[in-house]
């Protein structure tokens, strides 16, 4: 028995709950807490069908996080959306499975999915700013988070956003509580969203590009702050973001997103230190060098497909270097299937040898 | 804040002495011939002289005007055939073609335009958000264009013909007429009920689409996407996080139209025969009562000063980034 006093007087000091919680995050580690299989996500619209995400799968263990990388309309906003269960059915064709904790969201009842949302998965979004009604507290919008799943007085719920403000990082959280958001900084306004995010303790995070609106030193604090915090709720965190540097700080495992579908999928070191598919090394030539000579940019040629009409086979070939090099680039859809020896990783690609050119044409190119 | 509002009194206050100033300019010291419009054709020197000197044409113009200020500030006497009457300040003047004291008449007046007014405003504010909310959330279907579409059928239709169809063939409401509040609310109500309705209808398809647009806007927020993403009821995100934010803009028409409406109801009035300010004002331009016209004018920019100072305070209340920006 190394810490007796635990049987006789319950220990409330935040650092003996902390070691609690993450005994238990990696007790459960290991299993997939979220599930996509062959999601596809679809828009009716005047112009015709926006296929926003297809045949997407992917799975996510509490304790890793998962970073989904592309380009904007890649349609990795719009599958995190789809895992909140926050498009309107409406406007909106889903097909495939989501499943959060084992419960299926695709097609779930919209009062069902309410519950959830919130409990299980929540989600914080890209630009604080805009993202906290301007008109409520901060105390305000963390309290209804809290008691929308919990049936609490409105004391006992602010106290725990007391608890919530001080664990992400303001300085006294009690008085700041009852501040208006535009009393907060950006950072902080941030730290606030992350607050009121995890106030349910949910097992899966969604993060939206939660630094992309933010200054570069601040950008790191709350990369910080999500990594420790996940550390302490050993929850999933599915991190979406297009930013490769962001990615080499914080994922565990990496998806790159092309056109709606996983066009590179595995574990964070191998899909940056030695990619596989030509649009992953695209991402890391448009990377700007920090040291060393100056050098020109190589940025992808072209711009992102159009959803409403995909290029026929691989969607990604004519904007391929290398398009010319394989048997129909333009005709077949290569799969997102295990290509080499490492079963851990997997690539959408015709090229035979990706491994070798990665080594003779792009990595002289990269700084 | 409480400086912000001291600061906005005081201009309010003298928006309003540069209008009196101006009107009186306009009315009283012109070049029109006020004495020899009332005396009419068969006027005599003697009447005309009268006249005159009962309205204090006959003072120089910088007297006259302090005489009106001061008949404001502490009341004043009138000479009218020999008699003299007393007008008690506040005091705007007498009224030769009535005989009595304008501050009576406004008295009088006021209280029924604003209880027009404020009735209606009720119906249409309440109408017109509800009729907003449920088309912006159906936008699109049939019934968001079958509302849009009536509401713009509404306000094609020129005001008076509406209140004149409701006071036609809406025969089923109680006789329209005014009694005051105090003595009895039912029949107060009951006799205004025809008027609130004809202001409401015609203002509601207005607020209607002020709100449909001001709640689509809303509802298209990030914030209402991250109070869906909580986990909250469906209603209270439309109705706590988005009717908080689409409510603003709206209070700014509100004010103005409010304000508007407060100077005279004119076609309302008229149409069901209640004496408010309005129907007074036109009467007094008629038979060019200008004590009567001043008090109306002034009275007018009083209101709308007023309500322009209660839009700003509103909003200090409504927008928490106003109250500390």
């Amino acid at each position: 028995m190394t810490e007796p006093q635990l049987l006789t007087t319950p220990d409330r000091r935040p650092e003996t709950v902390f070691r609690a919680r993450r005994d238990s995050a990696e007790r459960v580690a290991g299993q997939s807490y979220l599930e996509v299989t062959d999601l596809t996500v679809t828009f009716p619209t005047a112009d015709g069908l926006v296929q926003a995400v297809q045949g997407l799968s992917y799975s996510l263990p509490l304790g890793r996080t998962l970073a989904v990388v592309g380009e904007s309309g890649s349609g990795k906003s719009v599958s995190s959306m789809a895992i909140m269960g926050l498009h309107d059915p409406r406007s909106t064709r889903m097909t495939g499975s989501i499943t959060v904790g084992g419960e299926e969201i695709v097609g779930m009842p919209p009062a069902e999915l309410r519950k959830r949302r919130g409990a299980n998965a929540a989600m914080i979004f890209q630009d604080p700013q805009s993202s906290l009604h301007p008109y409520f507290t901060i105390g305000d919008q963390i309290i209804e988070a809290y008691r929308a799943h919990h049936r609490v007085s409105k004391r006992v719920a602010r106290d725990r956003a007391v608890d919530m403000l001080g664990r992400v990082g303001i300085p006294n959280p009690r008085r700041r509580l009852d501040d208006y958001p535009h009393q907060f900084s950006g950072g902080m306004r941030q730290r606030a969203m992350i607050a009121m995010a995890l106030v349910n303790d949910p097992k899966l995070l969604i993060a939206d590009e939660p630094t992309t609106a933010l200054d570069v030193t601040v950008q790191a604090q709350i990369l910080d702050l999500i990594m420790e915090l996940q550390q302490d709720f050993g929850s999933a965190v599915l991190f979406i973001t297009h930013d490769l540097g962001v990615v080499a700080e914080i994922a565990d495992d990496v998806l790159v997103m092309y056109g709606g579908r996983g066009v590179e999928y595995g574990r964070a070191e191998s899909i940056l230190g030695r990619p596989l598919h030509p649009y992953t090394w695209g991402l890391l030539e448009s990377i700007p060098a920090v040291s060393g000579e100056p050098a020109r940019l190589h940025p992808i040629p072209g711009t992102p497909p159009s959803l409403l009409a995909l290029p026929s086979g691989c969607s990604f070939h004519p904007r391929c270097e290398f398009a010319g090099r394989a048997p129909g680039c333009a005709v077949d859809l290569p799969e997102l299937v295990s290509r080499t020896a490492d079963t851990t990783r997997a690539s959408r690609c015709h090229l035979a040898d990706p491994a070798g050119i990665f080594e003779t044409d792009i990595l002289p190119r990269l700084p | 804040m409480l400086i912000y509002i001291l600061r906005r009194i005081a201009s309010a206050v003298s928006v309003v002495i540069v209008t009196l100033v101006a009107s009186f300019g306009l009315f009283f010291v012109a070049p029109t011939d006020p004495a020899g419009t009332i005396c009419g054709p068969r006027c005599t020197p003697e009447r005309y002289a009268d006249i005159s000197a009962s309205l204090n044409l006959d003072e120089p113009v910088v007297q006259q005007v302090g005489e009106y200020l001061k008949g404001l500030a502490v009341g004043r006497t009138y000479h009218s055939g020999g008699l003299a009457v007393e007008c008690d300040a506040p005091c705007l003047g007498y009224s030769y073609t009535l005989g009595q004291p304008v501050t009576k008449l406004i008295g009088q007046a006021l209280p029924i335009t604003v209880s027009i007014v404020l009735g209606g405003a009720v119906v249409y504010l309440i109408a017109g958000i509800l009729g907003g909310i449920i088309a912006a959330r159906r936008r699109g279907t049939y019934l968001d264009r079958l509302m849009v579409g009536t509401s713009l059928g509404i306000n094609a239709v020129p005001y008076f013909v509406v209140a004149l169809l409701v006071s036609l063939y809406a025969t089923f409401l109680p006789h329209a007429g005014y009694h005051p509040l105090l003595e009895n609310p039912l029949t107060w109500a009951t006799g205004l009920l025809a008027a609130w309705l004809t202001l409401g209808l015609a203002n509601s398809a207005s607020y209607t689409r002020y709100a449909r647009a001001s709640m689509i806007e809303t509802l298209g927020e990030d914030y209402i996407r991250t109070a869906r993403a909580k986990g909250i009821s469906e209603r209270r995100v439309v109705y706590r996080h988005g009717l908080r934010a689409a409510i603003t803009p709206i209070a700014t028409i509100f004010g103005l139209d409010l304000a508007f409406q407060l100077t005279g109801a004119i076609f309302t009035e008229a149409m069901f025969g209640l004496p408010g300010l309005g129907v007074l004002t036109l009467r007094a331009f008629n038979q060019y009562d200008l004590p009567v016209l001043m008090g109306g004018v002034l009275v007018g920019s009083v209101v709308l000063v007023v309500m322009n100072l209660l839009v700003d305070i509103l909003y200090t209340i409504l927008d928490p980034r106003v109250r500390l920006g």
